[in-house]
């Protein structure tokens, strides 16, 4: 018969010898790896604290994006949620006033824009599919909530702080 | 008035006495049980507990607050007072034995001398495998009350497993005792200090070996841990309990850990003695406490042991853990007594 692979073993079936019966060298020798391991060097990532790098392409939560003058760039054409595969994108456009030319980029705009972290899937085809650039996908994660309902993120927490009046926390929301 | 003839100070001093060394053995447990989880940890490349404090070290403070907190549940049909003295048995038992271990010489305070022992009876050793013997009660009382198949089995299992141990324990032991004439562990140890004389490990490595594997498998630890199979019983005898009567179980099984540490160092490697110093040239107080930390560290040393056996060997199955005890250990101790008895003879005649 022709073996699948080359690595197959013969299992031995000879009967143990009788320093192997005795069984102590074999426990001796396990307990020598075990003690040699209190010198080894720990893997653990020390969570809070430290963090694994993602790398540039991660997907993670998302940003809603304003521009080099701190206006929303979203004009609510829903291209997003149609994109997303999960159904987890809502949004509820308004039209711009008269005054609000500093607030929103275009003529409309998103009143309300939520997205269900629990039914996202991560998958960034939001991000491809908008033609503003409003939308892109950061690299953290939502972090852990008592409730369903904490899950799904509104305006407050997807809007980028404005570059112009909070210019730190939109460095640090960039990631720069 | 005999009443008033008592010796009232010997009273203060023992009771101040069981007071530090029933505490004292507590705070140690509860210090073991951080340590096994940071030994765990240290053999299996992780950090261990670091979260409580400085280093992880209110842990165990954090673990007792919980099981205290924990919701207390007494199974509807469980006899309800086994139920209950099963823990509280097992605990008793696991703290009695600490009464005869030498832990130290002798202090001198306001004029008297303070033996650091609670009570040297002439029987030490032989009331230390009384009391052992009855720490199975916790298991098998606990096992038997919760009602359930898989405890009952658990407490079989532990039973046996106590019974089959204990005969090869006693068979090393008595060729100790033939080496040292005695049964009281104080004259065991003052043996062993004495000038000239080796520790008993140097005349009974084998005893010492089969003393050691019988002490594992009378303190249920890994790879004697039967009873609470987790995997096949569920947790055998304690699966029913909760809060701090699980608390109780679990930190019972410690204090049995320090009290076999603290026997095999008595019987085997000097007690309190200190290796290359002869204790009579200091002065009494420094000596005794020098004594006491020379204890301690030899039975840290055990612990760590007993530990580090825990994390690099798997269980025994039943049928094994039974040919090993009645197979191999108790014809190897018959071997020991008989060679040691005629050696002693041998040497007696010469």
């Amino acid at each position: 018969m022709q073996a699948l692979t080359n690595r197959g073993q013969e299992v031995s079936r000879k009967p143990m010898s009788f320093m192997e019966r005795l069984y102590i060298p074999a426990i001796l020798k396990g307990m020598a790896i075990t003690f040699s391991h209190i010198f080894k060097k720990k893997p653990t990532i020390r969570y809070p604290e430290e963090k694994r790098p993602f790398s540039p392409v991660f997907r993670g939560l998302h940003v809603l994006n304003r521009d080099e003058e701190g206006r929303e760039r979203c004009t609510a054409c829903g291209l997003c949620a149609v994109a997303c595969p999960a159904e987890a994108i809502t949004m509820e456009a308004a039209e711009r006033l008269p005054n609000e030319e500093n607030l929103y980029r275009e003529e409309k705009y998103a009143a309300k824009y939520e997205i269900n972290m629990l039914r996202c899937i991560f998958c960034g085809l939001c991000e491809e599919a908008c033609p503003k650039d409003a939308i892109y996908l950061s690299e953290t994660f939502a972090p852990a909530n008592y409730t369903r309902k904490g899950f799904i993120y509104g305006k407050e927490e997807l809007l980028i702080p404005n570059p112009k009046t909070e210019p730190e926390a939109h460095a640090k929301a960039k990631g720069l | 008035m005999t009443l008033l003839a008592f010796d009232w100070a010997l009273l203060i001093e023992k009771l101040v006495l069981i007071a530090v060394i029933v505490f004292g053995s507590l705070g140690i447990a509860l210090y073991t049980t951080f340590a096994e989880r940071k030994v765990a940890a240290v053999l299996q490349d992780r950090p261990g507990p670091n979260r409580a404090g400085p280093f992880g070290l209110f842990q165990p403070f954090a673990d007792g607050l919980k099981l205290i907190m924990k919701e207390e549940i007494i199974p509807n049909t469980s006899n309800k007072v086994l139920f209950i003295l099963g823990p509280g048995l097992a605990m008793t038992a696991a703290l009695m034995t600490c009464a005869v271990i030498p832990w130290s010489s002798h202090v001198e305070l306001f004029d008297r001398k303070i033996e650091l022992q609670i009570a040297d009876i002439n029987i030490g050793i032989l009331y230390v495998f009384g009391v052992v013997s009855m720490g199975v009660y916790g298991i098998m009382i606990g096992g038997w009350a919760s009602n359930n198949k898989f405890s009952l089995m658990a407490a079989l299992r532990g039973a046996s497993q106590a019974i089959s141990y204990e005969l090869a324990m006693g068979l090393s032991l008595i060729a100790v005792l033939m080496l040292s004439g005695s049964l009281s562990l104080k004259s065991i140890v003052g043996e062993q200090m004495a000038d000239g004389s080796l520790w008993n490990i140097a005349y009974q490595p084998l005893g010492f070996f089969i003393f050691f594997i019988c002490a594992l498998a009378e303190c249920n630890r890994t790879p004697f841990d039967l009873p609470e199979a987790e995997n096949e019983l569920n947790f055998g005898y304690h699966q029913e309990y909760s809060s701090m009567k699980l608390g109780f179980y679990l930190f019972a099984e410690y204090v049995n850990m320090i009290m076999s540490s603290a026997v095999m160092a008595c019987l085997y490697f000097g007690g309190y003695d200190i290796p290359f110093l002869d204790e009579s040239t200091l002065a009494p107080n420094i000596a005794a406490l020098l004594g006491v930390g020379a204890l301690l560290t030899k039975i840290v040393i055990f612990i760590f042991i007993f530990m580090w056996i825990r994390w690099t060997i798997p269980r025994f199955r039943y049928d094994q853990l039974m040919n090993l005890g009645w197979k191999t250990m108790i014809p190897l101790a018959l071997a020991n007594m008989l060679i040691t008895g005629a050696v002693i003879l041998w040497k007696a005649g010469a």
